[in-house]
């Protein structure tokens, strides 16, 4: 489960929207999606670190 | 001397001063001088880390790839790869390396396999393929600093100024030094690069849109990604490539020794995607060159945003933007000599000569680095294309070893010594061959799809790579069942000794 979670943002960047229009924040759309991957990427992994049983017993 | 001179000079002495204080009140062994004692928090390893995302690439290269070619080079800029491999890899890398005293990345080869002549392999290859790149390093730093002197200083004075003082503080204080000098650059180069990124669209278009519409009117096709070429598949591949060998390199592995848990590894992997976002604005900085300093050609398009610098601000503050350049340059080079000085005494001087003390090892790694740092010396100013072409097989080469060690850390490791020697031999030589004839997927098939034709070479290669090393492995296996049993009864044997 934690391992997919991880996964998703890898797979997601990969799916490359390439058109201009429409325009995200002023950045074209194909910029706007790749940063949008590297701000989802962090939000997946810090889901997983969460998740992760290794996490809680190191804390010990 | 002028303002940007003094400000650059101050920073250069500031960062001797840094380096030199983080070594108070820390007994030097190898440890403690190659990767901090394995006594890195999540703080100080997140800016040795993630600030290898910020060398005179996002400075020069970032930027000057947008000027040049657009997008697809942009893009090319952040990597998702890096982060989940990241926290996949490094944990269980970082926990084999802590309970058997790894503290170079030729040595975790050497005791996964057994082998020091595996490890000395892995030395040979990393240190040739590291060399090239901290030149390039230092060439992009002496290019800055004598743009931002306003040409008072030639881009030659430059390099051998801050080559001594990197060899000052990375001699005095390894991987302490090196880690309290990364959080100084990259606050500085947040800051600059944030504020050029924001100031240049709104000061010179209005706002980014505005800016990206006056580009695609006058440039079309620049903001996406082309049929050929840097298409979607050679963009794809390419990221792949990058992130497998990224943390191959041996300065990035003693920099994931340096941490102190798994756990402040794993928190990295999730911050440090947030932090790559700012290298957009780098990347807006190129974007704005494009319409207000047109006609840079070649290797000029890589100063875009020193001309830029120069149009707007006073000379101080050009001087601060070649100071945090210069720094980041700086850092990562007195990583990779920290690097290069323990693998060169640890993994090659130790398995020719196996009775050198803890001790002398320890010295031999410190005067070591004056010596590399004159060697890359040499070479920055004698080599030419060569090195260039070194430089861009650096990637490819580091990639190499990825097999060998995603296998290594499997509950039941598939590959042979064997295995692991002629995997890592036949890569390196198609990488050679197909680098200095200039082949690729395009020009050996020439009657296959763009879309295959466009993927990086290296990721054929490193397919080739897994086969040779599973099919060695597959071979050797049987004959090599009582070799390890014989290991296993010498190191029991060692034990018994002790």
């Amino acid at each position: 489960m934690i391992y997919v979670i991880s996964v998703i943002p890898a797979l997601g960047s990969l799916v490359v929207i390439n058109r201009i229009e429409p325009y995200v924040l002023g950045m074209p759309f194909v910029l706007f999606w790749a940063i949008l991957w590297v701000c989802l990427t962090s939000v997946f992994l810090m889901i997983a670190n969460k998740l992760d049983p290794a996490t809680k017993e190191e804390e010990d | 001397m002028n303002a940007a001179l003094l400000v650059i000079s101050f920073f250069l002495v500031l960062c001797i001063w840094l380096g030199l204080q983080a070594r108070k009140g820390k007994n030097m062994s190898l440890e403690q001088w190659a990767i901090g004692g394995r006594g890195f928090g999540s703080f100080l390893l997140f800016f040795l880390i993630a600030g290898e995302m910020f060398t005179t690439y996002t400075f020069l290269g970032a930027s000057g790839g947008a000027y040049r070619s657009g997008m697809p080079p942009a893009l090319y800029a952040f990597n998702c790869f890096y982060f989940v491999i990241a926290y996949w890899l490094l944990p269980p890398i970082w926990r084999y390396a802590k309970k058997n005293n790894v503290i170079s990345q030729s040595d975790f080869y050497d005791k996964k396999y057994n082998s020091p002549a595996l490890g000395v392999l892995v030395a040979v290859i990393s240190v040739i393929s590291i060399i090239p790149y901290l030149i390039m390093q230092l060439k992009g730093l002496g290019i800055i600093v004598s743009e931002a002197s306003y040409g008072s200083i030639s881009p030659n004075v430059a390099i051998v100024v801050s080559v001594i003082a990197i060899t000052i503080y990375v001699t005095a204080s390894g991987m302490h030094g090196v880690a309290w000098t990364a959080v100084i650059k990259d606050i500085m180069i947040l800051a600059v690069v944030v504020f050029m990124g924001i100031y240049f669209p709104l000061h010179y278009y209005g706002g980014l849109q505005p800016m990206f519409e006056a580009i695609d009117t006058a440039k079309q096709g620049l903001l996406i990604f082309p049929e050929q070429g840097m298409s979607i598949s050679w963009f794809i591949s390419a990221t792949i490539m990058t992130a497998l060998a990224f943390y191959m390199f041996p300065h990035m592995l003693a920099g994931v020794f340096s941490a102190k848990s798994p756990k402040s590894l794993r928190w990295n992997a999730g911050i440090m995607p947030i932090y790559q976002v700012i290298i957009i604005f780098s990347l807006f900085i190129g974007f704005s060159a494009i319409l207000q300093v047109p006609n840079l050609q070649g290797a000029e398009a890589d100063l875009a945003l020193f001309k830029m610098a120069k149009m707007s601000f006073d000379p101080w503050f050009v001087g601060v933007i070649g100071a945090s350049g210069a720094m980041a340059a700086l850092i990562p080079s007195s990583l990779v000599l920290t690097a290069t000085a323990t693998i060169l005494s640890k993994n090659v001087y130790k398995v020719w000569k196996p009775n050198t003390s803890d001790d002398q090892l320890r010295r031999l790694s410190r005067m070591l680095v004056p010596v590399i740092s004159i060697v890359t010396l040499y070479f920055t100013f004698n080599g030419g294309e060569s090195i260039f072409t070194l430089y861009l097989m650096a990637y490819s080469f580091m990639a190499q070893l990825f097999p060998a060690l995603f296998f290594s850390l499997w509950k039941k490791n598939p590959v042979t010594v064997q295995g692991a020697f002629a995997g890592m031999i036949v890569g390196i030589l198609i990488v050679i061959y197909s680098t200095t004839s200039g082949t690729t997927l395009a020009t050996l098939f020439p009657s296959l799809p763009q879309v295959i034709q466009d993927l990086d070479v290296g990721l054929a290669v490193l397919f080739i790579n897994i086969a040779v090393t599973l099919g060695v492995s597959a071979v050797t296996r049987k004959t090599s069942i009582g070799m390890e049993e014989d290991n296993k009864q010498a190191s029991g044997m060692e034990k018994l000794v002790k």
